[in-house]
């Protein structure tokens, strides 16, 4: 299994880009029930932005170029998306290590918990956090219990889908959505829908590095 | 969508070309897009700086001048700014004295310029200092939401901290100012028809013709509860009832009573709208001191009001009655 290079990295942030580009709609959708309406065009923006960076110098390892596509969300988007996208990217950057598998489990996991401390949103606040924390607790099981990292990662993808759901039913309590009350209950959250697309991306393309 | 623009995607930038072009006294860094005072930074003053999404015009570069902001930046239609323009805002207000950030209490806003306060912590050491403003009643039970969102009072805390600032006051005064403006300010908006912002094209939200929002955000968030439209009157009682509620407003040296506009609203209608606040405070036994009415905080073309009530004593009044030079608020020059 491949060490996270920034090849390998490179290919899990333009399958997010792809991702958000191919859902921008769906995710402006999500957004416009319970929130602002934007989200799919920022999300587009900012990650459009950060490949056309890392085109524009292709960095040389992975921590130059997690923290050049962090710098990007967070000079690019604004709102709320842009510094908590850039804080998981920048606080990876800091932590990825020799990018092994479990140094990459290590870092995807200080990546969570910047956004947990930019955002201060807990569990079932219905927000991000509620698929990127699941994700990030079966990615160190998975990796430390030995298993290959397309295994750990399809784990990880699985268990972000299953919090983003177990969400949907509750009523937010941070961020845009929380100002709807009870209305906000019974709808997908679209920062956690955009949590998921980033988790699945991961797995389709650093599980088969 | 009928508006007058260009192109959707170029309005902040045209618009900002506009403001330089009629306000020479300003400076507007339009690569960050954030207007300046044209004399900043002001040796040995306290910075004031402020931003937020556009859309709520004159808010906030239109009250960068003598006795308010030193420096705004314009987000995105509804959008907050990034870090990099409030860094590049903070760094050119900063003359030594410190720099305060008046940040209006929404998720992106807080986020942005934290992010920004710890970027000129890292490269500078401008002492920074936040002050969030968080007056919007009609936001209930907020400790299961993002908090009370920050409307009317900004504009209060941005001329009564700016006039503290000019006087040669220091940071924690300056900060202690804004601070107790917005916990004794309180606010309550309502709408008549929703706003279109330019990149979406259609109405952000759906209000049928014969009812209104109650308590509803700057952004068009939805308020506590939809109405049938009703006289001035009962909208005055309809939005004044939970401020009073919320604060004592009682007693001392009286309040300072806003009647803002969300934009769609002739001033006209605003003057009636105050004349039966007035009605009703005076039954509820509040003096008013100080008044302002006008559109200063709008949600792009939306219609409808917000009335926000700050309780006042003779240093805040003094601070209201000092001189301001801006494009919005002038007196006393």
């Amino acid at each position: 299994m491949g060490t996270m290079d920034a090849d390998a990295l490179g290919a899990w942030v333009r399958e997010y880009a792809r991702a958000v580009t191919e859902h921008r709609d769906e995710l402006t959708e999500l957004d416009s029930a319970i929130g602002d309406a934007d989200h799919g065009t920022n999300m587009h923006r900012g990650m459009t932005a950060a490949v056309a960076a890392l085109d524009a110098s292709p960095p040389t390892d992975g921590a130059a170029l997690l923290k050049t596509v962090a710098m990007t969300m967070i000079s690019k988007v604004g709102g709320t998306s842009g510094p908590l996208y850039g804080t998981l990217f920048l606080r990876m950057s800091g932590a990825l290590d020799d990018g092994s598998p479990a140094a990459f489990a290590a870092a995807f996991r200080a990546g969570v918990e910047g956004v947990v401390a930019r955002g201060k949103a807990e569990l079932q606040d219905k927000t991000m956090v509620d698929a990127l924390l699941p994700a990030a607790d079966a990615l160190t099981e998975a990796v430390g219990a030995g298993q290959e990292l397309d295994v750990a990662l399809r784990a990880a993808a699985d268990a972000a889908a299953k919090g983003r759901d177990s969400v949907t039913p509750l009523v937010a309590r941070k961020g845009r959505a929380s100002y709807l009350g009870e209305r906000s209950a019974d709808h997908v959250d679209p920062g956690a829908e955009s949590a998921v697309l980033l988790v699945e991306a991961a797995a389709a393309t650093l599980g088969r590095s | 969508m009928k508006k007058l623009i260009n192109d959707p995607a170029d309005v902040v930038d045209d618009a900002l070309r506009g403001m330089a072009a009629a306000h020479p006294e300003l400076r507007i860094d339009s690569e960050h897009r954030v207007v300046f005072r044209g004399d900043a930074p002001v040796a040995g003053k306290v910075g004031l700086v402020s931003g937020g999404g556009s859309g709520h015009e004159p808010l906030h570069g239109g009250f960068v001048g003598l006795g308010m902001l030193d420096a705004a930046c314009a987000g995105e239609v509804f959008t907050s700014p990034v870090p990099d323009q409030m860094v590049a805002a903070t760094q050119g207000v900063d003359a030594g004295a410190g720099v305060l950030h008046i940040v209006k209490n929404y998720t992106g806003d807080v986020m942005n310029f934290e992010m920004a306060a710890e970027l000129v912590a890292a490269e500078s050491g401008t002492e920074v200092v936040s002050v969030v403003t968080d007056d919007d009643v009609a936001v209930q039970d907020s400790l299961y939401t993002a908090g009370r969102r920050g409307v009317g009072v900004t504009v209060l805390v941005e001329k009564l901290a700016g006039a503290a600032a000019e006087q040669g006051r220091p940071l924690a005064e300056v900060a202690e100012v804004a601070r107790r403006v917005n916990a004794q300010g309180r606010s309550m908006g309502m709408a008549l028809t929703s706003c279109t912002v330019p990149s979406a094209g259609k109405p952000t939200f759906n209000l049928p013709a014969g009812e209104m929002e109650l308590g509803v955000g700057i952004h068009g968030e939805p308020g506590r509860r939809r109405v049938p439209v009703a006289p001035a009157r009962e909208v005055a009682e309809m939005l004044l009832e939970p401020v009073l509620s919320d604060l004592d407003f009682t007693g001392g040296d009286g309040v300072l009573a806003f009647v803002n506009g969300m934009g769609g609203t002739p001033l006209l209608e605003l003057y009636v709208v105050y004349a039966e606040v007035q009605a009703v405070l005076a039954k509820a036994g509040v003096t008013v001191a100080r008044s302002l009415v006008g559109s200063y905080m709008t949600s792009l073309e939306m219609a409808g009001c917000s009335i926000t009530l700050l309780k006042v004593d003779d240093e805040l009044i003094r601070l209201w009655d000092a001189p301001v030079r801006t494009p919005a608020l002038r007196w006393g020059v």
